[in-house]
């Protein structure tokens, strides 16, 4: 692979990772200040809102975060990937420019109302606002899924004899089948980070006896939510989109199952390392058969390996890619096992007083941000060696006037600005939430 | 199709700059104007309550280039790489003087940030203005309809009339943001903003009258467009009545008449620029066949056809999220009102 390839999938790689931290968090917590507002407007109980002014303070840093690390990503299609823009720009220019028109200006409008605005707007339309704001990040996370779903798995276009891709149809762009079961399973995962930040938050308070009454109103919400949540991410959405990568990208699918061989009746590994050298899985620990049961309903069914297809056709890291999935589907299984005994515990009102699961829910909080993370790069790193699923390769797609030089001036500007700003970024969450959800001094307008 | 394409950017780029303009502006007289500490939370929160959604119009002017030209957001966009890559630190830097910092009560926090939103706000102002001085003068295209800039040298980003474009469009920023503050402010702030608005109102007219002669010099596809649609000096007309009453309102402290006339002044100068360089959006210094144009950058006819069709009833709520954005937060913005 040349330097100038590299260089530009690092550079793409890391800003898409780092902005990704904060959207994964935001689409979900916007749902849930959502609920608390309503649930404040039904009770009148003021400790709902003091609640959602909490939560609506790291709302607020999170979202800059992602607006400051979101303008880059639509800058490096034109920027980085020219070729890419050049060929895909007639599909993938419709649903990103969708995003601003739709998404965007909705966001940025309500943000304003939902921060500087409950005194002017008055409960109701504050809580009108919040959910606006929710829904525009959806919408926003929708677009911008349906444009990843189109690369996943083209639909709704043509090839133009010049290299171009024109639009066909934009209603198959945004029903494509893909999509059904991606942009579900996307949202449901920004909600399981947002609920157990949320629980983990609550936890933290609830161990320290801060603000004792938040702390358990934030562990119920982030159980009661991130407990629906994580079933729903792994079934359907998660089963559905496995079964979709297994029917129409079986390379990557075989790559990250570790399947080298083609199998009837193939094992499901939990943990091994792949061998990409000398085509094995070192130290596999499996179960039989249960592979072929999950993708094909039956036990015996054929599952093609890495072998069966050419190598030009492999993904570039496969290792990667196995340890990413295998990753997400670990600590999806872990999160439904922890919220569920949690739920069960706050069900029979015991939760509060098993110390030990109040620990485990404040140290969740990292994982969910993994999962999400290496769910995604499973998904991108899966697609290789193609940008386009099965149109363009992804080496065609760089901006081949852009040197190595120039790619990795900015791609260590953005790592020492990216660097700067999560200390700045730590240090004002720590301050919020060492500040914690104390109600607001003067009278409020509920 | 294409011709209508070119509008919507143009429109789309327009009221950008009408609206992150003023942002910016207010960026750049900041430091001058706002001395006490409420002074310059009143400024921040002024700015604070709606940068975000007017930056959006330059997100969505981006995305109409994608939808209907790729080519153009592909060429510009991979040749102006050095420069635009600049550019994302900039708007992050001014995004995060605004966001950040009212987050700690602290003189040294609170200072750091106000240089940091200063600084940025006017080296966008600038940067906007070299793009802008870039595009009329165009760009060193090869025949294979790329080309990569330099940030200065032998085609570089970088030069003469490229900085005077930078220097016009940052007094002319300044002088709107100004203007904006005098319109959201009272007192002492009111009266330094004004005074800063006279100065960067002078300045405009005479950095303005220097671009437009070296412009003459350096594109000429510009004089056969006037030339050739006589029409179209409606435009600079109304651009230069415009400036012209914004300064005439200032000296009558008539804020909101002073910064209304600075908006129609900014629009008409871009919708001149658009319309003398029209068909071109990209012209070449080199072979001028080698230029952008509306045509041989569009993407295919189905797309934009398609793309028209959610445009612009996607424009309606969008109008309407604005005007209601701004009822609620019209009149003069004070320090202490509430927040998170």
């Amino acid at each position: 692979m040349d330097t100038a390839l590299s260089a530009h999938r690092f550079h793409f790689a890391f800003t898409i990772i780092y902005h990704y931290l904060f959207p994964q968090l935001t689409m979900g917590l916007a749902f849930l200040i959502a609920l608390l507002k309503i649930q404040g407007l039904r009770t009148r109980n003021p400790v709902y809102d003091t609640a959602a002014r909490f939560w609506v303070r790291l709302f607020a840093i999170n979202f800059a975060m992602g607006v400051v690390t979101g303008i880059p990503m639509e800058f490096q299609f034109g920027t980085n990937w020219s070729g890419f823009a050049k060929k895909a720009g007639g599909i993938v220019g419709q649903t990103l420019a969708m995003e601003g028109i739709f998404a965007f200006f909705l966001e940025s409008s309500f943000l304003g109302l939902v921060l500087f605005g409950e005194k002017k707007l008055g409960p109701r339309a504050h809580t009108a606002a919040t959910v606006l704001l929710a829904i525009g990040t959806w919408v926003s996370g929708f677009f911008i899924t349906a444009t990843n779903a189109w690369m996943q798995h083209p639909v709704g276009h043509r090839v133009l004899p010049d290299g171009r891709i024109e639009l066909d149809s934009l209603r198959a762009v945004l029903t494509n089948p893909w999509l059904m079961a991606q942009y579900p399973h996307t949202i449901l995962g920004s909600l399981v980070t947002a609920s157990i930040v949320v629980a983990s938050i609550g936890a933290l308070y609830v161990l320290l006896k801060m603000h004792p009454e938040q702390g358990r109103l934030f562990v119920k919400l982030g159980v009661g939510v991130g407990l629906p949540a994580a079933i729903l991410v792994a079934f359907p959405t998660g089963d559905v989109q496995a079964k979709n990568v297994a029917l129409k990208q079986p390379i990557a699918f075989a790559a990250m199952e570790g399947m080298f061989q083609t199998e009837r009746g193939a094992d499901l590994v939990l943990i091994g390392q792949p061998d990409v050298e000398k085509l094995k899985l070192d130290n596999p620990l499996e179960v039989p058969d249960v592979l072929s049961f999950l993708t094909h309903k039956r036990w015996k069914a054929e599952i093609k390996g890495l072998e069966a297809f050419p190598r030009d056709q492999w993904p570039q890291n496969i290792p990667l890619l196995y340890y990413c999935y295998h990753i997400m589907v670990g600590l999806g299984t872990i999160f439904i096992g922890v919220l569920g005994l949690a739920a069960v515990l706050l069900w029979r009102e015991k939760l509060f007083e098993q110390r030990w699961m109040i620990w485990i829910l404040m140290f969740l909080l990292p994982f969910p941000y993994i999962a999400n993370t290496a769910g995604w790069v499973t998904a991108e790193l899966g697609r290789q060696p193609w940008l386009v699923y099965g149109i363009l390769r992804t080496r065609d797609g760089a901006s081949e006037h852009v040197s190595s030089g120039n790619a990795l001036f900015s791609l260590l500007g953005f790592m020492g600005l990216y660097s700067a700003l999560s200390a700045l970024f730590l240090l004002l969450v720590v301050k919020k939430i060492q500040k914690g959800p104390v109600p607001n001094p003067e009278p409020t307008a509920t | 199709m294409e011709t209508t394409w070119f509008c919507i950017a143009a429109f789309m780029m327009t009221v950008y700059v009408i609206l992150d303009g003023y942002d910016l502006g207010a960026g750049v007289v900041h430091l001058f104007i706002a001395r006490t500490a409420s002074e310059r939370a009143t400024v921040i929160r002024a700015v604070g309550q709606v940068w975000d959604g007017n930056e959006v119009w330059l997100l969505s002017f981006g995305g109409a280039i994608f939808v209907a030209f790729p080519l153009l957001l592909a060429t510009s966009f991979s040749g102006f790489y050095l420069p635009l890559m600049m550019l994302l630190w900039l708007l992050t830097g001014r995004a995060l003087g605004i966001e950040f910092r009212h987050q700690l009560d602290h003189g040294s926090w609170t200072a750091f940030w106000d240089v940091i939103f200063s600084l940025s706000s006017g080296l966008l102002a600038l940067f906007l203005g070299v793009a802008l001085g870039n595009v009329v003068r165009g760009v060193p295209l090869a025949t294979d309809g790329t080309f990569f800039a330099p940030l200065w040298g032998s085609g570089g980003v970088l030069d003469g009339y490229t900085v005077l474009a930078g220097l016009t469009a940052t007094a002319a920023l300044t002088h709107h943001g100004a203007l904006w503050i005098a319109l959201k402010t009272e007192g002492d702030l009111q009266m330094r903003s004004r005074r800063a608005a006279k100065f960067a109102g002078w300045g405009t007219v005479a950095l303005l009258l220097a671009a437009t002669l070296w412009t003459h010099r350096i594109q000429p596809h510009i004089l056969s467009r006037f030339s050739a649609h006589p029409w179209g000096h409606l435009f600079p007309l109304v651009a230069i009545a415009g400036i012209g009453t914004a300064i005439a309102m200032r000296r009558r402290r008539r804020d909101l008449e002073a910064f209304l006339a600075s908006s129609a002044f900014l629009a008409f100068m871009l919708i001149t620029v658009a319309f003398s360089l029209y068909p071109y959006m990209l012209p070449s210094s080199t072979d001028p066949a080698l230029g952008l144009t509306v045509h041989n950058a569009a993407a295919p006819a189905s797309g934009l056809k398609t793309a028209l069709m959610w445009w612009i009833p996607g424009m309606v709520p969008v109008v309407a999220y604005f005007v209601y954005v701004n009822r609620k937060f019209a009149g003069k913005i004070s320090a202490s009102e509430e927040g998170y």
